[in-house]
């Protein structure tokens, strides 16, 4: 435990990625295996499961400093994170010294995974024997790793990096082995570092390709930057789940960006794959299609979260995968060979493309369709086409170059998204809320509303956008303005305007105003705007028929 | 009934004894706890501060109005009020005014720390009717570290920069908490130096008799300066600008009660931050408190509003909370972004940051 809070704090007191590395590196090189995989675990940010809620360690602390719980919930929101909350607020252990000695994995199993289902009182007692033996700073990682929020700003990257160094492997070959099932003890750590090729790399899908947002985004800029469009291959920007089919050996797997295993979310994806040729990887995205219109991306993640997926869901959101590169054909890897070439062979493969139109699409070409590309004759033309986009259901397009290999993560230069230009809309700050980690104690989420019969009515929660120092300066005003408060929450009276930029409006049971906006985020700050010159929830509502 | 102090414009007013109290406008006669933009505004008519804290008021209010003192203890009368001054542990001079009248007593405790200090006198627990509190770090989350062990700190990690090469410098407000660390330090890990706004106050204390490690200045328009084993001491202002690059490699880190907090100094992007404070911290406050034996309690300047209810629920106190100028709360940013808005290596620009600091509303950043 020890060793892991020293590599915790040492993450934490470093904005160098060098110097991170070499905190990992140290540790991994180190650390006992069953630890190791313990810490890789936490990282990774693999989800964590709670083994004691939020709110009950709040009571318990607030029973064990005898302080109210409301100061509690007045110094969480201050803090902005419960963990160190908590180690700050909590007496300082009886017995002085760096805790006990016992190791990370024993902390994990016997104070947070024994809980699991433990009755409240055990609970209790087992977190009142710890806060009674660790240090403040080691409480403070052990708090986190029990909530299960335990993020330290490194990079999957990162971590592949340190361990490829401390295996001797290439880079690219550790991160292969990081995807996939997690590494649940020692041995699994062990096997990790083996410096030969191991048995389960051949389920593993390839690390993913990301493409980058072009921020030059008038056609000529764009043509400007990336030269002659015979040299692109221009498909639609799907609005859906980016995933990797794997079919080897026996079977075929499904595999999220995050690297997650999701065959059992998609079984009728992954029944489709299992009928592809073996030693086959496609690359593409899953979409929740019914009767012909595109279900977006709120009801793919519905599906992604299913641990066992029900006929009843499977009927209500149907998927299909749309295949836009192939990795592997007949097990050889293809990512070096330029994209033209892959296509080709892609097209051979998988022959309907998909069309996102209601018109539908035939029913026989099962789960598996290939992504159109999208044609024009110039960059005009194409730009003429993106800007039908919104129309579609799709985003934009993305371009990538025709004489490019599948790289690996995001570098810049051969995969590009050209999305649509944003909805906006002038909206007024209502309600401010403390953010947290970096924003801790500043308010940083802002609730926005719009006029209607003279009453600004809330749209939408949104909070990025805005530089630190603006964010700052909105801090000040808004605990200047403040009319009430509830909890972290305060009610503010209107004086600011921000520009809200969204990719749609929908009817919407949820929000008083009757209407939801897809992805809303600050664009900027209007400090030129009064409150009465924002916009009105008419103005919204012309936006749904503008949008489909 | 009137009560011995009232709030008005201008600030906290006793009406029979015709005086303010740290009043944020000119006024013909400003009673002064100490010296922080935020509690001496130049201009006045006439001052009375501490005779400790006389020559560090001159150096902010500057020539001109006559500053009147008193002894810690010694008491002057005003139409009948009796008024004296007790040490309030904040910085060299500072003092909780103790006002007194018809049977009632009130002190106005100004900002107050508990800590040990070298480099002004301790905290004195003074007995009163009505208490007015600061609550700058209000919330229990606030448990300062025993200076030793925060000097201990400090300490270590000037000297693991100077092993490395690096120059340590240490940012902290000029007035006060400058001092307080070149006395906690320990000068034979390496010289000292700072900023051209922290020697003027260091020359204010030494004249007033603080004892103070030799402190070199660090010079105006130097193109290099020291050979990395040095420990600089300057106000976050010089933060951006190209003052720090005189340096060369260097360590920077911000000694200010905020620290305690993770998300903030993370955000401010200090490597190193050390949680050391002129404040009292929640504990210290509720001693104060406590020991001023008061049944009635008015917070201001920070955690207001909870550290009332704290007062009212667990102690039932006649606690409630006393406006400062700016109905704003003071926050980690706000305090120490106040400071940083001019960046500059000129001394007397920095002044004036310090002067707008209390235009923002909001106190000394710890």
């Amino acid at each position: 435990m020890k060793r892991f809070t020293d590599l915790y704090w040492r993450l934490d007191a470093t904005t160098s990625t060098n110097e991170k590395v070499a905190a990992l590196r140290d540790y991994f090189a180190t650390a006992p295996h069953a630890d190791a995989a313990c810490a890789l675990a936490v990282l990774s940010g693999g989800r964590q499961m709670r083994s004691v809620s939020s709110g009950l360690l709040r009571e318990w602390a607030a029973a064990a400093t005898g302080l109210p719980a409301w100061m509690v919930e007045e110094c969480y929101a201050h803090v902005g994170d419960l963990a160190e909350t908590l180690a700050l607020l909590l007496p300082d252990p009886s017995a002085a010294g760096e805790g006990d000695g016992a190791s990370l994995a024993d902390v994990m199993q016997t104070t947070i995974h024994d809980l699991r289902g433990a009755s409240e009182e055990r609970k209790r007692e087992v977190v009142a024997g710890v806060w009674g033996r660790l240090a403040p700073r080691e409480r403070i990682v052990w708090h986190k790793l029990l909530t299960g929020g335990c993020r330290v700003g490194v990079s999957k990257t990162l971590v592949a990096r340190a361990l490829a160094e401390v295996a001797g492997v290439d880079q690219a070959v550790m991160a292969h082995r990081l995807m996939g099932d997690a590494v649940a003890d020692g041995a699994a750590f062990a096997r990790l570092l083996d410096p030969a090729p191991t048995d389960a790399d051949s389920r593993r899908p390839y690390p993913f390709f990301l493409a980058s947002a072009l921020e030059r985004s008038t056609v000529g800029e764009v043509a400007e930057d990336l030269g002659p469009l015979a040299e692109w291959q221009a498909e639609w920007k799907w609005d859906g789940m980016r995933a990797q089919i794997v079919r080897r050996g026996g079977d075929a797997t499904v595999w999220s960006r995050g690297e997650e295993l999701v065959s059992d979310a998609f079984p009728e994806i992954a029944a489709a794959a299992a009928r592809l040729p073996p030693g086959t990887v496609l690359d593409g995205e899953l979409l929740a299609v019914r009767e012909g219109t595109l279900l977006g991306f709120g009801s793919l993640s519905k599906r992604a979260g299913r641990v066992r997926v029900t006929k009843k869901i499977l009927e209500e959101i149907p998927c299909l995968f749309v295949a836009y590169d192939q990795l592997e054909a007949g097990g050889e890897d293809l990512r070096d060979r330029p994209l033209a070439e892959r296509r080709e062979m892609l097209e051979r493969l998988v022959t309907t493309p998909f069309d996102a139109t209601p018109a539908g699409f035939p029913a026989e070409a099962g789960r598996l369709f290939l992504s159109p590309l999208v044609i024009a004759d110039s960059w005009d033309g194409l730009a003429g086409l993106r800007a039908g986009s919104r129309a579609r259901g799709v985003e934009g397009l993305m371009l990538k170059r025709r004489n490019s290999p599948y790289g690996v993560g995001r570098t810049r230069g051969d995969w590009w998204k050209w999305k649509i230009e944003p909805l906006e809309i002038d909206a007024v700050l209502l309600y401010a809320q403390a953010g947290h980690g970096r924003r801790a104690g500043l308010h940083s989420d802002y609730t926005l509303g719009l006029w209607q019969d003279g009453r600004l009515v809330t749209v939408a929660k949104a909070y990025s956008g805005l530089s630190d120092d603006e964010i700052v300066e909105i801090d000040r005003i808004v605990r200047a303005t403040t009319l009430e408060k509830h909890g972290p929450v305060r009610i503010c009276q209107p004086t600011l305007v921000m520009q809200l930029a969204f990719e749609g409006v929908a009817r919407s049971t949820r929000h008083k105003s009757g209407l939801a906006v897809r992805f809303p985020r600050i664009v900027r700050w209007r400090r030129d705007k009064e409150p009465a010159e924002a916009g009105t929830l008419a103005d919204l509502e012309r936006m749904i028929d503008a949008g489909r | 009934m009137r009560d011995l102090l009232e709030l008005t414009p201008e600030g906290l007013y006793c009406p029979q004894g015709d005086f303010h109290v740290d009043p944020w406008r000119r006024v013909p006669r400003a009673v002064i706890t100490h010296a922080h933009a935020d509690h001496a505004r130049a201009g006045c008519d006439r001052y009375l501060c501490s005779s400790a804290g006389k020559l560090v008021l001159r150096s902010r209010i500057g020539a001109g109005s006559p500053i009147d003192t008193l002894r810690f203890r010694e008491s002057v009368s005003f139409n009948g009020v009796r008024v004296s001054l007790h040490p309030a542990g904040h910085l060299l001079g500072s003092a909780q005014v103790r006002i007194e009248h018809g049977g009632l007593t009130w002190v106005v405790s100004g900002d107050y720390k508990l800590q040990a200090d070298p480099t002004c006198e301790p905290f004195e627990h003074v007995e009163c009717d009505v208490f007015v509190s600061e609550s700058t770090f209000g919330l229990p989350v606030y448990r300062w570290q025993e200076p030793e062990g925060i000097a201990a700190e400090i300490n270590a990690w000037w000297r693991a920069n100077r092993d490395a090469g690096r120059t340590s410098v240490l940012l902290a407000y000029s007035l006060g908490k400058a001092q307080r660390l070149a006395a906690m330090v320990d000068p034979s890990i390496g010289p000292i130096m700072a900023h051209g706004a922290v020697m003027k106050l260091v020359e204010a204390y030494r004249s007033s008799g603080v004892r103070l490690p030799p402190i070199d200045r660090v010079p105006p328009r130097a193109r290099r300066v020291g050979d990395g084993r040095g420990l600089v001491i300057a106000p976050p202002s010089v933060l951006g600008g190209s003052w720090l690059r005189l340096f060369g490699e260097s360590s920077v880190a911000l000694a200010s009660g905020w620290m305690m907090l993770r998300g903030v100094r993370r955000r401010r992007g200090f490597e190193k931050g050390f949680a050391v404070s002129d404040h009292a911290d929640f504990p210290g406050l509720l001693t104060a408190i406590d020991a001023s034996r008061a049944g009635r309690v008015l917070v201001t300047h920070g955690f207001s509003e909870p550290l009332a209810r704290f007062l009212r629920e667990t102690r039932g106190l006649d606690a409630t909370v006393l406006p400062t100028r700016f109905t704003g709360e003071s926050s980690p940013d706000a305090a120490e972004k106040a400071e940083g808005e001019a960046v500059d290596d000129d001394p007397e620009t920095l002044t004036e940051a310090v002067e707008a600091d209390a235009d923002f509303g909001i106190g000394e950043p710890s």
